[in-house]
């Protein structure tokens, strides 16, 4: 996994609360067995104007105009700022995959969805969750300031303007960790493999039943 | 021993959001049936905050598992405990007869065969018990689980599938992980977690003639909102909750991702107990008596404290439908789509807005007026052998409208299938004009070429209605089978309670 530590980037928004991972990545790209390839169909059904189906040549796909990701400010973004409970609904990794694959690195929202959010951290992507007020304080500078930046620092736990403005952000210190480093976290677990075998000794005296299998 | 902390949340059903209070805790005392599940599982608790805790049966399907047997192949690492796994294909396999009959081989599109495929193989070098296409025992994960007792109570329970939810009816601890999780879980039988917070989702009273299961859930989704329970592990509690079966009880777990919980739970009780008894993977003779002697603690102490209670009058429920694209976008069958000007805030406004933009809808239209082109009765919400009773209880002796281009019932597994034909079920919907199918997800996240066209109204037993999820452009309608079943013959919703006499 890649490791994040201070990322600047340039920011495009995706100005809606509850943004599903349906809408993320649409489900005909999940038959896929590998786990690269689906940016070009990250936010398909709203980015493009017709249907995608894996093996399309996205290229000769009429663009949705009004869709920010096709405008040419946004060209190179790699910061997304969102609403609300983004990703939520199935537990799909193609979203952080897609998000990922596309170039975004650092999301911002007043709040996402439990796995989703869980998900990013082991993608390289930091989730990164604001006040409300200040996620629209940010959509106003954006849509205000064409090529607004933002600098997520994972170290000092800070979002900074390059007009000097900063709001601190909590993350849990051992996806914290994880991320700082791109640390592979099986095994970080298998380091533990003794105390994983003397549950298993325990809970077989405790439970027998759950090992009959 | 409850701090009264009310506030307001925005709901898109404000008559009924009056019936929810919500409340803090000042005292700390007994455990929570979540507390007992993550204590009984925990295996390293780590200074940082994050926990290792043990997983019990990991269930696999052909969507989110190829990427995980990869990355251990990658990693030259083996499954750490073969027999805690359990696989089947699911999300992405034909449900007609024809397509199904030549097994794999016989899976027309080749990126889907490729992937049912894929999961063949993996299970087949890795010794995991695999149920493929062509066992009876094949279906749905959360249906097939519990069907054959490889869930059980006091279970900690795992799938790349966020309606993993499911399996919590019965007292235990099951959430939706994500593919890295799949391999983690496949390499060191555990999980790495953070303790969610407690939530206690209580309903009381006697439900109302024609309220099921889903008609709960979907009040309970409506007055929380799809973020509701995020960050918590929801236990639905109440007189109302237990006096469902085992299956009413996978319905309303099933759909707590809905509301933003990963996980929801239901203590055990007698009816939890009486379920298992018999079941192929369940415990037997001795080990029986040990593991329901274990699963009578399953129950929230009576001094347990939750971060959060919401208390929700049965009697107030009512058959429900969703008019929007979250599934907190629902209403009683006897309302409207709400009006622009309510909507307490733009975002929401704008949100309302867009809904009935790509749902076709006007502000304040009668749920009744809504017309239907598809009706599907299936999905781990709603395709157990209760669910099927339901609808063909409904669909008896009469046919489906005219007006609909397709109506289809997708059994939940092949022993549903099974049951359902054995009760001559399949002849009531065969007859009445549906189309009577093979197991699998199906339509409900439409991966197979079982999908809605675009501008299509369906009405789903399923568990979401967001853009573009039953096919592109499809309008999904969130109801129970009942619903569903009803809304097939008249071709546009009815109140279940009013029709039929």
């Amino acid at each position: 996994m890649q490791a994040l530590t201070v990322h600047t980037g340039l920011v495009a928004p995706m100005d809606r609360a509850n943004v599903d991972t349906d809408m993320i990545i649409p489900k005909q790209f999940l038959k896929s067995i590998k786990r690269s390839g689906f940016g070009p169909n990250l936010f398909d059904e709203v980015r493009y104007q017709d249907e995608g189906q894996p093996g399309k040549d996205n290229s000769k796909r009429p663009l949705n105009p009004d869709f920010p990701l096709n405008q040419e400010r946004y060209q190179g973004a790699s910061i997304l700022l969102t609403r609300e409970n983004f990703g939520c609904g199935s537990s799909r990794e193609h979203a952080p995959w897609a998000l990922e694959d596309f170039g975004f690195r650092v999301l911002i929202a007043p709040s996402f969805a439990d796995i989703f959010y869980n998900n990013c951290f082991k993608n390289g992507i930091l989730p990164v969750v604001l006040p409300a007020e200040v996620v629209s304080e940010l959509f106003e500078n954006l849509y205000s300031q064409p090529g607004f930046e933002l600098t997520a620092d994972l170290e000092k736990q800070e979002m900074r303007t390059v007009d000097g403005r900063s709001w601190s952000f909590d993350v849990d210190s051992f996806r914290r960790h994880c991320l700082l480093n791109g640390l592979d976290d099986i095994g970080t677990t298998l380091q533990s493999a003794d105390k994983i075998r003397a549950y298993e000794e325990k809970r077989q005296v405790e439970a027998p039943w759950l090992f009959a299998g | 021993m409850y701090k009264k902390d009310e506030f307001v949340l925005f709901t898109w059903n404000s008559k009924l959001s009056a019936s929810r209070k919500q409340q803090g805790c000042i005292t700390v005392a007994g455990k929570t049936l979540y507390d007992k599940l993550w204590e009984a599982h925990l295996v390293d608790q780590r200074d940082d905050g994050s926990a290792l805790l043990y997983i019990d049966r990991h269930l696999i399907h052909e969507v989110t598992s190829p990427q995980a047997f990869e990355g251990l192949r990658l990693a030259g690492r083996k499954p750490w405990r073969i027999g805690a796994n359990l696989a089947t294909a699911d999300h992405n396999v034909p449900t007609t007869l024809l397509e199904r009959q030549a097994g794999i081989e016989g899976i027309r599109d080749e990126v889907s065969r490729l992937q049912v495929k894929t999961l063949d193989d993996n299970c087949s070098s890795t010794g995991i018990m695999e149920f493929g296409l062509g066992d009876e025992r094949q279906g749905i994960v959360h249906v097939m689980g519990p069907e054959q007792g490889a869930t059980l109570p006091g279970m900690t329970i795992v799938c790349g599938d966020s309606h993993t939810s499911t399996h919590g009816a019965f007292g235990a601890l099951a959430m939706g992980i994500g593919t890295s999780e799949v391999e983690h879980v496949l390499a060191t039988q555990c999980l790495i977690q953070q303790k969610m917070k407690n939530m206690l989702v209580r309903v009381d009273g006697e439900l109302g003639p024609g309220v099921t299961a889903k008609d709960v859930v979907l009040h309970i989704i409506g007055v929380i909102g799809t973020a509701g329970g995020t960050g918590h592990a929801i236990e639905f509690g109440g007189t109302a909750i237990h006096s469902l079966s085992v299956e009413g009880r996978m319905t309303i777990c099933n759909m707590a991702i809905e509301a933003g919980a990963r996980a929801g739970m239901v203590s055990v009780d007698d009816t939890t107990i009486d379920y298992f008894h018999g079941r192929p993977f369940a415990p037997r003779g001795e080990h029986w008596d040990l593991a329901v002697q274990a699963w009578r603690d399953l129950v929230s102490d009576d001094d347990a404290v939750f971060d959060r209670v919401v208390e929700i009058d049965a009697a107030a429920i009512e058959p429900q439908v969703s008019w929007g694209t979250s599934p907190e976008m629902v209403a009683g069958i006897r309302g409207r789509v709400p009006m622009l000007a309510d909507m307490p805030s733009e975002t929401q406004r704008q949100g309302l807005q867009r809904a009935l933009q790509y749902m076709g809808l006007k502000e304040g239209q009668a749920l009744t007026d809504i017309r239907l082109d598809r009706v599907f009765i299936g999905s781990c919400t709603n395709s157990r052998i209760e669910d099927l009773r339901a609808a063909a209880s409904v669909v008896k002796g009469r046919k489906v409208s005219g007006s609909l281009k397709e109506a289809l019932v997708v059994p939940g597994s092949g022993l549903v299938k099974k049951q359902a034909e054995q009760e001559g079920l399949d002849k009531v919907f065969t007859e009445a004009g549906f189309q009577w199918r093979e197991p699998g997800c199906s339509m409900c996240l439409a991966m197979n070429a079982d999908k809605l066209g675009q501008g299509e109204h369906c009405a789903s037993t399923s568990n979401r209605n967001f853009e573009g999820r039953q096919g592109f452009g499809g309008r999904t309608h969130l109801v129970s089978p009942a619903m569903a079943a009803a809304a097939a013959i008249e071709g546009h919703f009815v109140d279940i309670r009013e029709w039929g006499n």
